[in-house]
């Protein structure tokens, strides 16, 4: 257990250290990233000393090592439009989107848990059919457009709910479902075909035979052992999450990370971009080392690798 | 020596290969949903194809006059706008079957992209394990930790956009999916018999690798690259929602639905129908991709 723990966290780290080399590349994807910093109109004068107080004239690798030891410190440099830290905008921005993401990933929990279930129970049911038609939409639904949709139902037409910004639990309930709905439609059909899969083993029909009822059955038997891919597709799913709020927050003028890095984008204001590139890819990361540990109490096999 | 030739040519109805093909299309015939998929792909990708000759309009045309249109619109000529017309006084029915075009021209190069990169990296990994497969994995992991479409629009803001941005951003970091599924596949073939009898045969890894397991990947292979193709159809109209897809006047799904955001209490039919356009085609690659799984590999865990 523990030398898993220790490889895992070893893991991690190296696939950080990636995440900085590519995040510190971004910025010389056109080869010199003066001319991705400064506006278009800058002289070469204004460039060229540009280049020289940024530390652009120095090698490759060196300038990595101090984009690097930065960015361990919380330093990805100021803000060229809002003159603040880079690494404190984003911060500051983080409790918005966390806030996004887990609204959405309890609505797609609370649904599609026991939709899954009750689809792989009472298979070829009305109640199956309609879950999986439902969730087949779902995962081909683009979902700004669900937003837009949303908006001119609940907004536009009913006026039930506000269309943008952050503030009370009204504000949270359209930008949430929005963006829960992929991931609903995804924990659904996962849900169902690993219940389907469990239901059919040999330890179910002993459990049945031996007269255990129904619902302990489901319950405890199947769905201990069907949670396992459950748990891991939350954790890849919350990156979906994190990066599909990128979409809804600027749908729904939420105040968070993603919408913050697409203006950052736009308004060529990469110290931004790079912190909050590398900050979401921790926070997956770190969620992701969270359910490996969970795992290994759900299945005690792997505790021996 | 020719009749010893003509006699090992078995009719062409009995090769193996052919029959194969041909049970293998009437099983996939027999999935109703797999079977409506596929007609909805094909008509969207034969409405993409002869766009110029089966839209009404032209796409660009602007008619300042004729701007927000409701569906069914006929204008003075008596032509029909039967979705009505945008905030430039285009027709939205011409926009939407133009918008066709970047929609699978970027989905398809982007997959063949990522599929040809996931391919390669997942026979060398599965194949050779140890050293070159600890590499490759740690690489798809550090791919996994971007919020895609955040990394996508980070990169698409500094090279600026246009299609062949776009399907190499996408093409480029898609490949995991396809590394596993091919990795994990390779991994099970390189112990089985036929493989070994290869190797003791004295073949070559690169020979064994193209004619002995390939082959054999490919079934896993070609499911995930019919569902991830829908997922970059959605990507794409993503970015160019975002305004960093293909860039106007040009007709995008994406780039309709940002416009018709703007007038959505005035008029919801801009933003409705090229989002229908999506969900149709996204909804029919979904289907089929999932019959074909069934059809191929009902295990295979996509």
């Amino acid at each position: 257990m523990k030398t898993f723990l220790t490889r895992r966290l070893l893991q991690s780290l190296v696939v950080l250290l990636g995440v900085s080399f590519v995040v510190f590349f971004i910025l010389f994807l056109t080869g010199d990233p003066a001319l991705v910093l400064l506006p278009p109109e800058a002289t070469a004068a204004d460039i060229e000393q540009f280049r020289e107080r940024m530390g652009f004239n120095d090698p490759f690798l060196v300038q990595y090592g101090r984009f690097l030891a930065g960015a361990l410190r919380g330093n990805f440099g100021e803000s060229i439009r809002h003159g603040e830290p880079a690494f404190h905008l984003v911060v500051e921005r983080m409790p918005a989107t966390f806030q996004l993401a887990g609204a959405a990933l309890a609505i797609a929990l609370c649904l599609a848990i026991p939709a899954g279930i009750v689809s792989a129970v009472r298979r070829n049911s009305i109640l199956d059919y309609v879950s999986t038609v439902v969730a087949l939409l779902g995962q081909s639904m683009p979902t700004f457009w669900l937003g837009i949709m949303l908006i001119l139902l609940f907004s536009v037409q009913l006026q039930w709910l506000p269309s943008s910004g952050r503030g009370d639990f009204r504000h949270l309930v359209l930008p949430a479902i929005t963006l829960g709905l992929f991931t609903t439609a995804r924990i659904t059909r996962l849900t169902r075909s690993g219940m389907l899969e469990v239901l059919g083993q040999d330890y179910i029909r002993t459990a049945r035979a031996k007269g255990v009822s129904d619902p302990p059955v489901v319950w405890k038997h199947a769905l201990k052992n069907a949670a396992i891919p459950i748990v891991t597709i939350v954790g890849i799913e919350l990156g979906t999450l994190l990066g599909g709020s990128v979409i809804t927050e600027t749908i729904f003028a939420w105040p968070g990370v993603g919408r913050l890095s697409v203006q950052a984008i736009y308004n060529r204001d990469y110290p931004v971009v790079q912190a909050a590139v590398f900050l979401l890819a921790t926070t997956f990361v770190l969620v992701n080392v969270v359910v490996d540990v969970l795992y290994t109490y759900l299945d005690p096999r792997i505790r021996l690798r | 020596m020719s009749t010893t030739a003509r006699a090992l040519t078995l009719p062409e109805e009995l090769r193996p290969g052919r029959r194969e093909w041909a049970v293998f299309v009437r099983r996939l015939g027999r999935r109703r949903t797999a079977l409506f998929g596929a007609v909805v792909v094909a008509l969207v990708v034969i409405t993409a194809v002869a766009a110029p000759w089966v839209s009404p309009f032209d796409p660009l045309e602007q008619s300042i006059g004729e701007r927000l249109k409701a569906p069914g619109w006929r204008d003075q000529a008596g032509r029909a706008h039967p979705l009505g017309t945008d905030h430039l006084g285009r027709d939205i029915l011409a926009r939407i079957i133009f918008g066709a075009r970047p929609a699978l021209l970027v989905g398809f190069a982007a997959v063949m992209i990522s599929g040809v990169l996931g391919m390669i990296a997942g026979l060398l990994a599965g194949y050779f394990g140890g050293r070159v497969d600890d590499v490759l994995m740690r690489l798809a992991d550090i791919q996994l930790a971007f919020p895609f479409i955040l990394l996508a629009i980070a990169v698409i803001g500094v090279l600026g956009p246009s299609l062949t941005t776009i399907i190499c951003v996408i093409g480029v970091s898609s490949w995991v999916v396809y590394a596993r599924i091919v990795r994990g596949a390779a991994l099970s073939l390189r112990e089985r018999e036929f493989v070994q009898a290869a190797q003791a045969l004295g073949g070559g890894d690169g020979r064994i690798l193209v004619r002995h397991i390939l082959p054999n990947v490919f079934t896993p292979w070609l499911v995930v690259a019919t569902l991830d193709m829908a997922r970059v159809i959605v990507i794409e109209s993503a970015l160019s929602f975002l305004g960093l897809g293909v860039q106007p006047p040009a007709a995008t799904w994406g780039g309709m639905l940002a416009d018709g955001r703007v007038y959505i209490s005035t008029a919801w039919w801009l933003a409705t129908f090229p989002g229908l356009a999506i969900l149709v085609t996204v909804l029919g690659i979904n289907l089929f991709g999932d019959g074909l799984r069934d059809t191929l590999d009902p295990r295979l865990k996509i």
